[in-house]
Parts: structure tokens; sequence; C-alpha cells
């Protein structure tokens, strides 16, 4: 059962040949089986699920409509509020809150029926790309457990790899959802900025932040993302348009005279070559298949990781400022002797950890009086180029490509002290936040060195997401069919 | 209502930006094609995101003015910018001697007003007032008032915080090139607070200035109960903001179109509105100065166009309803009587169904719940006795019982005719037409 997709599931619990309470303990008991190795939840509800899995069962019998995912479960980022969970952002300023509302994402989740099996694990308010940040527990990658499952998103991306859900939900404000996909040997898609609501989704960096789904293939990555996307008014940088016909584009792979760029430079020095192998693979498979590829430079995408270190941080800085021990979360210090200002202070130094403090000073920095110009300022500028870079390319090409990350997953702990080998991680996904276009990582086979997982990055001109799964799709059934099977299936048995 | 939850988000109040734009038009400001929301950031508690949402260097209105009339005399307020912003929720400290923050044994906050629109209106300096400054910042805030209230922005109630000013004062010497280091004192929250406080700052200031002393610029606080100022934080150690573009809302780009509609709509001003009611009206400055801050102002023109002489319905509204107000604790509108209740009474006055005296009692009967202007002259029976028959029989028997009064107006002391005709009030309990018996008691004395 847990091994089947999401679209299958759906569809067996559609014709009753299962229900959604039998699939859901299914993927309980598998957590209950693997998560003491994978560590990707912060918070199973295994009650709630069930009863959320019964009121989709009941409301079927009652022969409501319902939509293809309803009754299928899905790991739900623990960045996201949700009013009948704990919402920490692996976050200890935030142990123990459960938010009064739902975000618009969780909204929609269970309006189209998907069953939350509980919160995963991340990088502390998003910030880190293995998931070691996170304050409460480091995650595994399910197909090596002594190494890293990319992150922010880690714990989504370890519990669809480790098949405790099928789906998952991520956020990506510099490749936290590609990154982890890639690392993981799953999908992982950012959709255009403002394609899909930020309500509810505990900030990080605002203008960048962007939810997106996870799942072991392109069309039930295509499903998830038509079921949380789309117009919110509670959002002011939501678009208000239709969504991309995304699902359409995932049964529809076909790459034949589609004009494909990759990235020049996204190459060289840094990336590990199994990486570049495997990548360079991909394109002659393009070729094979009928896309026309050439290369293309964006010169400016060399700024983005230095100004994403700049607008990140700056934005961060602010939306964290609220955790001050005033209306929810942890207060240290109020003993009746002590100032606000004081125990906002001491809160503060203790509930947040080493990155997220790093950030916030590095931002406050680059906002104070007197620097905003040579940093923030000069940041924005950079911004404004990669744009130019990414529209001055899709007037030659329809999609660019690079491989998601430079590297393999990498051990735990390797990185941890050199927050630059990490943050280098995010080096091909940052350009797409910077511009807000659409991206997707998809895999493309194992690296020689050490048999993990490769991802291939395809970017799409903003509100062209329905293009990263259309090409998505023809890679994967290209190289399924050349596997004869998914990539998943190769990794070691839990 | 903004309790800063994670996660949540700001949507701009489309409202808002349509009553920013009324007050830019209303204060003859450059509306902005596009401007942004920025972010200020400080840390306090009773801000709930620790930064508020304002605008920075893109205000939504610019470069306007506001004409003001001190002694005859018009000075011309420019107006720098209006920017909207986002309230913060209310802190009260318990505790301590001044009810500041330093000294408080603990502090309450109430998030109710944060995150409601806010606009903020900054003048450019006011130059050369000279002893007239305090006067010209009062006539400035009450005009502004006055603007704001007519364009239905807000219902500008100081007391309750609806309106607040900030006031800034510097000193130059007569000549002089350059502007004195100038003092900011918050939050003076009332008009009378706002001229008390120009006042003592010029003062004060002056005094430095004459021993030899700097200004220091600092924010100042008022002190209500003997109109002084007192330092605050010093700009010397203040705050870096580090305002950056809002990345949460998007830009605002009120289309010219809709600047023109709401332009279109705009409603008679303040200044226009008390040239034509003056002269209509036949009042004197005195008068109107008067009918504007008893808030009668609208009501009056109610009672007017509801068919009231305008002397009339003034008098009503400005002595026998101000009274109630007062005796009540209530503001005028408050009451529970309407213009057109008042026009009505009035018509019943003019057509002498009754005097002034039962027209009170009407007023009384209204104000007291009883029912509508006609239901109370029922109900309590008022109404004018003019019978002549029966008013004849009285004056003869008020005649009789006062030979005194009644000789003296023989002899041709008309003025004693008073003393007849109030004996006729007294024994009709008021219902007599006073009018007609003064006539009838002239007539029998043989003095018409």
């Amino acid at each position: 059962m847990i091994f089947k997709t999401a679209a299958e599931l759906g569809a067996l619990i559609a014709s009753g040949e299962t229900t959604s309470v039998e699939v859901t303990r299914a993927h309980l008991e598998r957590i209950e089986q693997v998560e003491g190795r994978v560590n990707a939840f912060l918070h199973v509800a295994a009650e709630r699920a069930l009863e959320q899995a019964a009121d989709v069962d009941r409301r079927r019998a009652e022969g409501e409509e319902l939509g293809p995912l309803a009754g299928v479960p899905i790991a739900h980022k623990d960045v996201f509020t949700t009013k009948d969970m704990p919402t920490t952002c692996a976050s200890k300023i935030l142990e123990g809150w459960v938010p009064p509302y739902d975000a618009t994402v969780t909204e929609r989740l269970r309006a189209a029926g998907l069953v939350i099996l509980g919160k995963t694990n991340m990088d502390e308010f998003a910030m880190g790309s293995s998931t070691e940040n996170s304050a409460y527990q480091v995650t595994s990658n399910p197909w090596d457990l002594t190494r890293i499952p990319g992150g922010s998103s880690g714990g989504s991306s370890a519990a669809v790899a480790a098949y405790e859900a099928p789906l998952a939900t991520g956020t990506d404000t510099g490749g936290s959802i590609r990154q982890p996909a890639a690392v993981t040997g799953i999908v992982g898609m950012k959709p255009t900025y403002g394609g899909s609501s930020r309500y509810g989704l505990v900030a990080f960096a605002s203008s960048l932040d962007t939810p997106g789904p996870f799942a072991r293939n392109v069309l039930d990555a295509a499903l998830l993302h038509e079921a949380f996307s789309g117009y919110d008014p509670r959002d002011s940088t939501s678009v208000d348009e239709a969504v991309p016909p995304v699902v359409a584009a995932a049964r529809q792979g076909d790459v034949a005279g589609l004009r494909v760029g990759v990235v020049k430079e996204f190459a060289g020095e840094g990336y590990q070559s199994g990486v570049l192998n495997r990548f360079n693979e991909t394109v002659e498979l393009l070729e094979s298949l009928g896309a026309k590829v050439v290369e293309v430079s964006c010169p400016a995408f060399t700024y983005a990781l230095a100004s994403y270190y700049l607008i990140a941080p700056s934005e961060a800085s602010s939306n964290l400022a609220r955790f001050d021990a005033m209306r929810y979360g942890l207060r240290v210090g109020d003993d009746g002797t002590r100032s606000a200002e004081e125990v906002m202070a001491l809160t503060r130094a203790a509930g947040f950890g080493p990155e997220v403090k790093r950030r916030i000073i590095l931002g406050t920095y680059a906002l104070s009086s007197g620097y905003y110009d040579a940093y923030y300022g000069k940041a924005q500028q950079v911004r404004t180029l990669i744009t130019r870079d990414f529209e001055a390319a899709f007037t030659q090409v329809d999609v660019l490509i690079s491989p998601t990350t430079p590297t393999t997953a990498f051990p735990i702990g390797e990185r941890a002290d050199d927050p630059m080998a990490m943050y280098l991680a995010d080096l091909c996904t940052i350009p797409s936040n910077m511009a807000g276009n659409a991206a997707i990582s998809v895999p493309c086979g194992l690296a020689d060195e050490d048999n993990l997982p490769v991802g291939l990055q395809i970017m799409a001109p903003a509100l062209a997401d329905d293009r990263c799964y259309r090409v998505a799709a023809a890679v994967e059934t290209a190289l399924e069919s050349r596997w004869s099977s998914p990539l998943l299936t190769k990794a070691p048995a839990l | 209502m903004c309790l800063g939850l994670p996660g949540a988000l700001p949507v701009v109040n489309e409202k808002a930006i349509e009553f920013a734009i009324r007050i830019g038009l209303a204060l003859n400001c450059e509306i902005a094609e596009w401007c942004r929301f920025a972010r200020k950031n400080y840390f306090y508690p009773d801000m709930p995101k620790d930064f508020q949402i304002s605008q920075y260097d893109e205000p939504i209105c610019f470069d306007g003015y506001l004409d003001v009339e001190v002694e005859g005399e018009t000075y011309r307020i420019g107006i720098e910018r209006a920017h909207l912003e986002e309230d913060t929720g209310k802190s009260t400290h318990v505790g301590g001697a001044t009810g500041r923050i330093h000294g408080a044994d603990y502090s309450l906050v109430d998030y109710n007003r944060s995150g409601i629109p806010l606009i903020e209106i900054v003048t450019k300096p006011i130059e050369a007032t000279e002893e007239k400054a305090p006067l010209v910042a009062r006539a400035y805030a009450t005009e502004l008032r006055e603007l704001v209230r007519a364009l239905g922005a807000s219902d500008v109630r100081m007391e309750e915080g609806s309106m607040r000013c900030d006031v800034n004062v510097s000193l130059m010497p007569k000549g002089a090139a350059e502007w004195g280091t100038r003092t900011e004192t918050k939050n003076v929250n009332s008009l009378r607070s706002v001229e008390r406080s120009v006042r003592f700052e010029v003062e004060r200031q002056a005094g430095v200035l004459d021993a030899g002393g700097r200004i220091v610029q600092e924010t100042r606080h008022f002190h209500e109960g003997d109109g002084s100022t007192s330092p605050g934080r010093s700009k010397e150690e203040a705050q870096d903001y580090r305002y950056f573009p809002e990345p949460d809302l998007v830009p605002v780009a009120p289309s010219r179109a809709w600047v023109e509609e709401i332009r279109a709509t705009l409603p008679e001003l303040p200044a226009a509105r008390r040239v034509r009611v003056k002269a209509a009206w036949s009042l004197t400055d005195e008068e109107l100065r008067d009918v504007i801050n008893a808030g009668a102002l609208d009501l009056i023109e109610e009672t007017v166009a509801a068919g009231a002489a305008p002397g009339a319905a003034r008098k009503w509204w400005m002595n026998e309803l101000s009274r109630t107000a007062t005796a009540r604790g209530v503001e005028l509108a408050a009451l529970p009587i309407t213009a057109a209740q008042v026009a009505r009474i009035q018509a019943l006055v003019d057509a002498g169904e009754l005097n002034d005296k039962l027209a009170r009692k009407v007023f009384e009967g209204v104000l007291a719940g009883e029912g509508t202007p006609d239901e109370v002259v029922a109900g309590r029976g008022l109404k004018v006795v003019s019978d002549e028959g029966a008013l004849l029989a009285l004056v003869d028997q008020v005649i009789a019982e006062n030979a005194d009064a009644a000789r003296k107006v023989r002899d041709g002391k008309v003025a004693a005719a008073g003393a007849l005709v109030g004996a006729i009030m007294k024994a009709s309990r008021g219902q007599a037409d006073a009018g007609r018996a003064r006539e009838l008691i002239l007539e029998r004395l043989g003095q018409s």
C-alpha cells in the first residue's frame, strides 16, 4: 500500500477498493516502523489523522464529490499554521504553540480531503540546507542514514522518500524544496512566487518564501500543486490568475521542439563530477527526445547567492522580531523584577538557535542606517539584474536547466560549522527565488562516487509552472524506462 | 486588529486609501501615482510585530497647504506630506508617579487599535509666526480637525486618541538664516494643549537661549496639569528604524480616474461652509465660533433645512439643548431629539400654538422619551389658550386683583403691564398667549 503513488491511492479510495482509514493506518504503521531512524516528523497526529480519514470516508459514503487526492495522507511542514496541531518552525521559541488559525495551504489541503499525518522537521524557521538547524532533532536521508535529507524542508523530503507519506508540503525560499528533493531522489516544485498563498506560512523572507509540493513522481506533485495553489485575497502578493494547467502538463510530458537552455554559469569548480555526469547525460537525453538544447549565459546568477544572503536575512530580521515573549511562545526571565525589554532579550537569546541569530544579526546590520545602500540596496539591484537575465534567456529558450545542487547529500555534521559551505548547497536554486519564477527538481540518476541521487532543475518563466511539469514528466518517463523502475526503488530498504 | 501572530499577513484597507486621498485633496496635496509601504523596525510591547507598517520616503499625499485665520490674519500652513500607517496598541503603565513606563509596577497593553489605519499629516515649518505661534498652531489643529470630520474620515475625538498631535517648536533670532534646533512634544491630546505646549516651549527655549544655552534636539512629554513639557528620549540616542519596503504588501497606485472621482465627491469644506453659513444666518464671527465649538453647525443646518428660521434653530440648539447636553454630559448630537423634531416644535411656535415656555415643556417631554413633539403636546395638554372669551375673563380678573399695577398702567406706566401678564400666565398655568394677553390688558386700561 505505502509504495503506491498518491494518484493510485486516490483512485483506489475513490473506487471503494480501499478506504482512507486503511491507507492512513498503513502510513501510520510505516511511520512507527521507520521514524526512529529517519526522524522526519516533529509531531505525528495519529488520532487526528484517523479522524480526518474517517471523515473523508464518511463524506464519500454520503455521495459528496471529492477531488483526486481525497483520503490520501500527507506530511505537512511545521512552518504552516494548523489549528489542531502545534506549529513550532522547529524552534524552541514556539515550543508547544498551537495556532488559533489554519494557513491557507492547510485549509486547502483539508478542503481537498488530504489527511494530515503530522508536522515535519525543518531547519529552524526554514534557515538552512540540511535540517540540522532544527532545535529538536536531526533528520536522516533515507538513502543513507548518516547523511542529511537536505533543507530546510528536510523532514518533508525524508518522509516522502521513506514512504512515510506519499506527499508532503514544503516551502522554498532559496531552494528549500528543490534541494531536499534532489538529495533524496524525489520530485519537488517551487511554484511561481504568488502562485501559492503565504497566509499562515510563518515568514522567513517574505519576498522569497513560496509553498510547494513534494512527491515521488511528477504527476503526484502536480496534483498536490493544483490542490493548494491559486489566488488568496489574504496574501497581497498572491497572483489573481488561474493555476497553470500543471496536471495536464504532468500527464503529457513532451519536449519535442522545445528550446532548452543550459545555464553556463552552473558548472565547473565546486560541482561533484558524478552530479555533472548525470546532468550531461540528461541534456543528451533531452536532445534525443527532440529538444533543441543551447547554452545560455546568465552572468548575474554569479552574484545571486551573495545578494540572497543580504535580502533574506534583512527580511528575516524584521519578520522574526515578533517573537518577543509578549503574546505567545517562550518567555524567559519574567520573574517580576525584569523589564519587558530584558525579558525580550533573554527570551530571544534562549529561544533562537545559532543560525537564526546569525541571520538576524546579518540582516539587522544590512538594513542599518549608513549601510542600507551598500548592502540591502545593492542586493536589490542585483535582484533586478537576475530577473533581467531570466527575461533575456526566456526570449531564446522555453526553459532553463541546471543541476539542482552542486553535490549529493553530504554527511550529517560535515558542514554544520561552516556556514559558507552550507550556503553553497543553494547556489543553483537561489536565482529562481530572486526572480520569482517557477522551478522544479526531478531525479536524474545516482552519482558515480556515492550512489546518491542527483536532481535536475528545470526553470520556467513566472506563471509557466506547467512547462516545468511538462519537461519533468518527459525526463521522468524516459529515465524510468531506461532504469526500468523509479529511481527511489534503488534506495536501500529501511 | 493585529496581534502579530506567526504567519499572519497584512492587506491594505482600500477605504483607508480612499480616505487618505480625500484628505490629501482637501489639503491641496499632490497624490502619488505610485507609492509603497515600509517597515519601521523597533521593539516595543504594544507593537505586536515589533515593526510598524508605515510609509517612509513615498507618502501617498505630499506638497499641499491649509489656510487658517488667526485674529483676522490668514496663515498658509504648508503640508509636507500625509502618509498612511497602522496604529499600535495602547500601553497603560500602572503604578509609579508619572504614568510612564519608568517607575511603573507593571504595564497593560490593549491591542484593540493595533493595525487600525492612521494618517499622519506633517506640516512644513510654519515660519515667522512670532508671538502668535501658539494661536496659529491651535488654529491649524482646529481647522484640520474640522476638515477631517467634514470628510468623514474619522470622528477626530482627541480625548479618545482618534486624533493626536506631535508639536515641533524651534526659535530663530529675527533676521537669522538658519532655523534653531527643534524639540518635538509628543501626544498632545487637546486643542488647548496644543496652544499651551507651544507657548511653554517658546518660553522655555527663549529662556535657554537668552541665558546663552543650547537647545537639545529631543522629544518631550506634555503635562496636562501645569501645561509644562519635560524631556523624553533624546534624539542623540535615537533608534535606527531600519526602514525597508514592506515585502508583504504590493505598491499602491491610485489611478488618476479614481483620484478625480474622489475629488468630484468632496463635500463642501469647512472654510467655504463657514463663509456661506455666516452670511446666510447673519452671524458675527463670535456667534459662528460658538456654534462650531458647540458641535451645533450640522444640527442647526438640518433644522433650518427642515423649515425652521436660522435664528430660531440656533436659539434652541445653543441654549435649551446645549444646557441639557451639558447637564447630561453628552454631545449635542447624542441627545435623543432630531433636527426635524426641533423644526416641528418651532413650527408650532410660529403657528401660535405654543409659546416659548410651552415649547420648552415640549422639549422636556421629547428629551424624556415621551414621543414626538405632537405626541408630547397632546399627552401633556400643552396648547396656548387663545380663546378670546376665556382670556378676557382672565384679564378682567387679574386687573381686579392687581389694582395697584392696573392703576400704574392707566397712568401711562406701560411697563407695569408685565406684572399683569405674569399673573395671567400664572393663573393659566402658562397656557395663555402672552402676547395677546398683553394687548388685551393695554386695551382694557386705555393704552392702545
